[in-house]
């Protein structure tokens, strides 16, 4: 090594990752629980946004909805103020994912000291949400069975680095050649012992279990 | 688009620490990629020439190091790679396996002048 060589070695996302703890930071402050929810176009994001409010709001949880788009269009953010709850809309101008700048500008812009829990619905897609850490206190990816067993082993990237997994749409299971044995070794192999859920959103299977475990989030 | 956030936070951390070594000019960058981490294709080579100009990085070649995601076998120890797609240990079949690395995501060192 010549001596015009100089040795860094430093995470090229580092100064993302240390605005995304600033950010987790205000959600500690204000006593706030926070998802980066992600998922593939298609894959239910928003209907299990609204089937997550319905289930918590009995139970008095405030929620707020941090929404990822890549175009300014409202038709999201509207279906959840439809529901009750305080949205806000992030263009992100073409980007194909939300960092951690992104999310302090629409944090500035929410008042969180009345929620308990803020959830954050990335650009549908999955590869470069991934990346960027954005400060909340777990990832949660949903996967949908149209989507196919087969997605763990074709695009092992996206299951690394999650808190949660939500596997959706099971009432399609009966029409579908899927795998659920498969799919989860898959998921296994590279994220073990993953927090999974397998829910549908039509028939409401699977909601009780993921909403206790976010329930008991929220109370920490 | 993704690309253009990475590629700024190339710069800034290149441009740092090429100041720190009061060097006059960063002339070459290394970066280290692993499988497992979010794609960087050549765009990022792209939007580089746009925004390193007038900076102390104008200019500088960027080095890619791809590095492969390596597997252990729980059941019987076997190191392997992982190709495009992920697979089962080839020596006993087994699916009890963990990723030991492929996660890497770093700005590994720079070339200057002084
Ligand atoms: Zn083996």
């Amino acid at each position: 090594m010549s001596e015009n060589r100089i040795k860094i070695v430093e995470k090229i996302l580092n100064a993302n990752d240390r605005l995304a703890k600033a950010n987790r930071q205000k959600f500690d402050d204000a006593g706030v629980y926070a998802i980066n929810l992600m998922a593939s176009p298609g894959a239910g994001k928003t209907s299990f946004i609204i089937k997550t409010i319905e289930g918590l709001m009995a139970d008095g949880v405030q929620i707020g909805v941090i929404e990822g788009d890549t175009a300014p269009v409202t038709i999201d953010s509207d279906k959840i103020n439809a529901a009750g709850m305080p949205a806000i809309q992030i263009n992100t101008g073409g980007d194909c994912h939300l960092d951690a700048v992104m999310l302090e500008n629409a944090i500035d812009q929410m008042n969180l000291t009345p929620l308990d829990l803020v959830i954050i619905e990335n650009v549908g897609n999955l590869i470069c949400p991934a990346a960027f850490e954005l400060g909340a206190h777990s990832k949660v990816v949903i996967a949908s069975i149209p989507e196919g067993d087969d997605k763990p082993y074709k695009y092992p990237n996206i299951y690394r680095g999650l808190e949660v997994l939500i596997i959706n749409k099971t009432d399609l299971l009966p029409y579908i050649d899927f795998d659920m044995d498969y799919f989860r070794k898959g998921v296994e192999m590279l994220n073990p012992g993953l927090t999974t859920f397998a829910v549908s959103c039509k028939t409401g299977e699977g909601f009780d279990e993921w909403l206790s475990w976010l329930k008991a989030k929220i109370s920490k | 688009m993704h690309e253009l956030s990475v590629t700024e936070s190339v710069l800034e951390i290149a441009c740092k620490h090429g100041e720190k070594a009061r060097a006059k000019k960063v002339t070459d960058i290394f970066l280290v990629i692993g499988k497992l981490s979010s794609i960087v294709d050549d765009s990022v080579q792209f939007y580089w020439d746009f925004i390193s100009k007038g900076t102390l990085c104008e200019g500088a070649t960027l080095h890619f190091k791809r590095i492969p995601a390596e597997l252990i076998c729980l059941d019987c120890d076997h190191k392997y790679t992982l190709d495009d797609e992920l697979s089962p240990c080839p020596r006993c079949g087994s699916a009890r396996i963990r990723v030991i690395s492929g996660d890497e995501f770093n700005l590994e060192s720079i070339e200057v002048q002084r």
